[in-house]
């Protein structure tokens, strides 16, 4: 089931962002930036916290009024009536009403969204089977499980059958077992042609969802491509390896950084050209007098492409 | 380790501002009202407004009505306030005191009698004496009674020559009469006091008054003229006055589910979708009104059911008033929600304003009994305009039509506080 989503035509891009700008006092939390999301794709948006991420997102939704730039939604300005009919959002909070059932729930956001009578009762329908949440159906929403109110958030978000939904961290606190079955919500939702912007921390999260992944940061979009692509964009042919060593006091770290790399977690990184390079790098350490525990080669992936991207250090 | 659980707590509470006002400056403003009410300044004594209507305008009556006049606790009407400088308005009969009486302009009017003069007291009680009529509203039961005491007094002490001519006639009815010479040295006593009357009592001396008499020189008799009929005169203004009380509670509490929706991020949803703020607000107010006006209903058929209030027959001026009073009660719910960031500073607000309110108001104690200060201040608050329509419909029995100052004034209450809510609510639309 899929509610018309008004006069908008299918060649318009879901979302067309601008050289948007968005200031809060002394600090620039949007800086300038453009972006066009394809007809059913789904785009990552990864970075680290105050990025611009949330910013970036409610300005889409219309919530944040920008001091530059434009934002539009199927060709429609942002906050406009027909963007808000095209456009869903699942907020990272539990933005529910927890003295209300499941059905009540969607049926509140439904009419919120101008459903009503048949149409209303077949979307709530819909949703619950989306979500798997039939049979919770009667349940108020402040009992439900984590997992479970974490589904009737993003039933909610979608009730009016958006054709462009924006997903803000769903899997917050969630178990293994509802992750996936979030994954295969989402993944259905993108196989019927939805438009989705899905930011998260977990990059697993972003590889397995993503058709595209903007890495946003202090913000700029400082990188965009798929999986693939942005590896390659910020590696090329380079591949990491990763070594442990027994003691790592001070002496491992001061060797680790005059080789170029990074020493995370008392594991060490670095990034070669080549991978029989490994073989030197042994040789070296052994010569600084550090004992190997165990050492890999790894390709890099799109974690290491994002602590590449935007650094360790916190931001917080 | 004590200490350490002080200091905790003092830094806590410190920090908590809501906790703060509630602890010293809810008491301090609390006690400031009743110190006032109550009389704690002198300046502040309530005095009771008296129509007096003198039918006999004999020399006699306009002594008694002088007396009066002095006595320091009484303010006297004659003819109704001037609406505008130049021309004055006629005074008051007989019957437009009562109808005064009616509308509440004063709590007691007192009609001389024509003939008051020729016999205007008795020393045995007896049928020969022309009765002065104290027309009164039942739901003040000390006004009326204070002015049948001061009656008396006033009698007594503004009237001597009066006293001492029929004393005189009583003479002359049961001992056989002055011979010519007593009676004219007494004529001439008379005429000395009568002079010396003229010339003026001072104020001071007729301030200090005992409380009413039983059995008076002066016959009077008492009249309710509104609630007479009634059977618990205070259960419609209770009804009204906790009903509001407890009103401007409800709404402030379900007005706040505004502050639960915007900490849970629902707001923004809401706001996401068709709906916006305006909508969101009016909706909101449409519930805060229903709320509040079902359980004014509900305050009211108790009060039927269990206290005998003639709910029955005041059904449409309680539908007018009902709706018009929770209308105002939902936007000031509205107005408190919008202006606290959260939960907790809107109930230390709320608690804090709506005692504040009431207690000014007459929620809590009657208006009418408070000084003239405090009576003005209440104009300012949701409960006395919503108290006062109220005893039009279920004390006074006024029509419907004589609700409209009421009406006006708490349908205006409501738009302009709602008006405020919706721009101070712009700060959750947009950043």
């Amino acid at each position: 089931m899929r509610a018309p989503a008004g006069s908008i035509s299918s060649s318009i891009p879901p979302l067309q962002i601008e050289a948007l700008v968005k200031r809060f006092g002394q600090v620039t939390a949007v800086d300038g930036i453009t972006l066009e999301l394809r007809n059913g794709e789904c785009l990552g948006l990864l970075g680290p916290n105050g990025a611009g991420k949330s910013t970036l997102i409610r300005s889409i939704v219309g919530r944040v009024i920008p001091n530059a730039g434009r934002v539009a939604v199927f060709g429609s300005t942002a906050n406009s009536a027909a963007a808000r009919a095209a456009l869903g959002w699942v907020p990272q909070e539990l933005a529910l009403y927890p003295r209300l059932t499941c059905k009540e729930n969607l049926e509140a956001f439904g009419r919120y969204h101008g459903l009503a009578g048949s149409g209303l009762q077949q979307a709530v329908a819909w949703c619950l089977d989306w979500s798997s949440l039939q049979d919770r159906a009667g349940e108020l929403a402040k009992n439900l499980s984590g997992g479970m109110r974490r589904r009737l958030n993003m039933a909610a978000g979608i009730i009016h059958r958006p054709r462009l939904v924006l997903m803000d961290e769903p899997t917050v606190g969630v178990d293994p077992q509802s992750r996936n079955r979030i994954f295969e919500m989402i993944e259905k939702l993108h196989g019927e042609g939805t438009a989705i912007i899905y930011t998260t921390h977990y990059m697993e999260e972003a590889e397995r969802l993503c058709d595209r992944i903007a890495i946003v940061d202090r913000g700029r979009i400082i990188a965009l491509g798929t999986n693939e692509e942005l590896v390659e964009n910020t590696f090329a042919s380079r591949s990491q390896i990763l070594a442990r060593f027994t003691s790592p006091d001070g002496g491992v770290s001061a060797w680790v950084e005059h080789r170029g790399g990074r020493l995370v977690d008392s594991t060490a990184e670095f990034t070669v050209e080549r991978p029989t390079e490994i073989a030197g790098l042994l040789d070296d350490a052994a010569r600084a007098g550090l004992e190997v525990i165990d050492v890999s080669l790894r390709r890099p992936n799109l974690e290491s492409v994002f602590l590449h991207l935007t650094g360790r250090g916190l931001r917080e | 380790m004590i200490f350490a659980i002080i200091r905790t707590a003092m830094v806590s509470l410190r920090r908590d501002r809501a906790a703060l006002a509630l602890s010293f400056i809810l008491p301090i403003a609390f006690f400031s009202i009743f110190a006032v009410i109550f009389g704690g300044r002198r300046n502040s004594v309530p005095k009771i407004t008296v129509i007096v209507v003198d039918e006999d305008r004999s020399h006699t009556s306009q002594r008694l009505v002088q007396g009066l006049a002095r006595e320091g606790s009484l303010v006297i009407r004659t003819r109704p306030a001037s609406k505008n400088k130049d021309t004055q308005p006629p005074e008051y009969t007989a019957a437009t005191a009562e109808a005064a009486v009616k509308a509440g302009d004063a709590p007691v009017a007192l009609i001389v009698p024509r003939g008051f003069g020729e016999n205007p007291i008795s020393f045995r009680g007896g049928q020969d004496r022309p009765t002065i009529q104290l027309l009164n509203d039942k739901s003040d039961m000390v006004a009326w009674q204070m002015v049948a005491g001061l009656l008396q007094k006033v009698a007594m002490t503004s009237m001597p020559d009066v006293m001492a001519e029929q004393g005189s006639k009583y003479a002359d009815r049961f001992v056989g009469g002055f011979t010519r010479e007593q009676r004219k040295r007494m004529d001439d006593g008379l005429e000395q006091l009568r002079q010396h009357e003229d010339a003026g009592t001072p104020t001071e001396e007729n301030a200090a008054s005992d409380g009413p008499s039983s059995g008076g020189i002066i016959a009077v008799k008492a009249r309710a003229v509104v609630g007479e009929n009634k059977n618990n005169p205070m259960v419609s203004f209770y009804a009204a006055a906790i009903g509001v009380m407890f009103l401007l509670f409800t709404t402030s509490g379900a007005a706040g589910s505004l502050l639960d929706e915007a900490d849970s991020g629902t707001l923004e949803r809401v706001l996401s979708s068709r709906v916006t703020m305006t909508t969101l607000l009016t909706g909101k107010l449409a519930f805060s009104t229903l709320l509040a006006f079902s359980q004014l209903v509900l305050m009211f058929v108790w009060a039927w059911a269990v206290f005998q209030l003639d709910f029955l027959h005041h059904i449409p001026g309680f539908v007018v008033m009902g709706v018009c009073t929770s209308f105002a009660v939902g936007a000031f719910g509205m107005l408190l929600a919008s202006i606290c960031r959260t939960r907790a500073q809107l109930g230390a607000l709320s608690t804090l304003v709506i005692l504040i309110m009431s207690s000014v108001g007459g929620s809590m104690f009657p208006r009418f009994l408070m000084p003239d200060a405090m009576q003005k201040a209440g104009l300012l608050t949701i409960n006395a305009w919503a108290i006062d329509g109220f005893t039009k419909v279920f004390w006074r029995d006024e029509p419907v039509s004589h609700l409209w100052p009421q009406v006006l004034v708490l349908l205006a209450i409501g738009v302009v506080l709602f008006v405020i809510a919706r721009r101070i609510a712009r700060r959750w639309e947009y950043v």
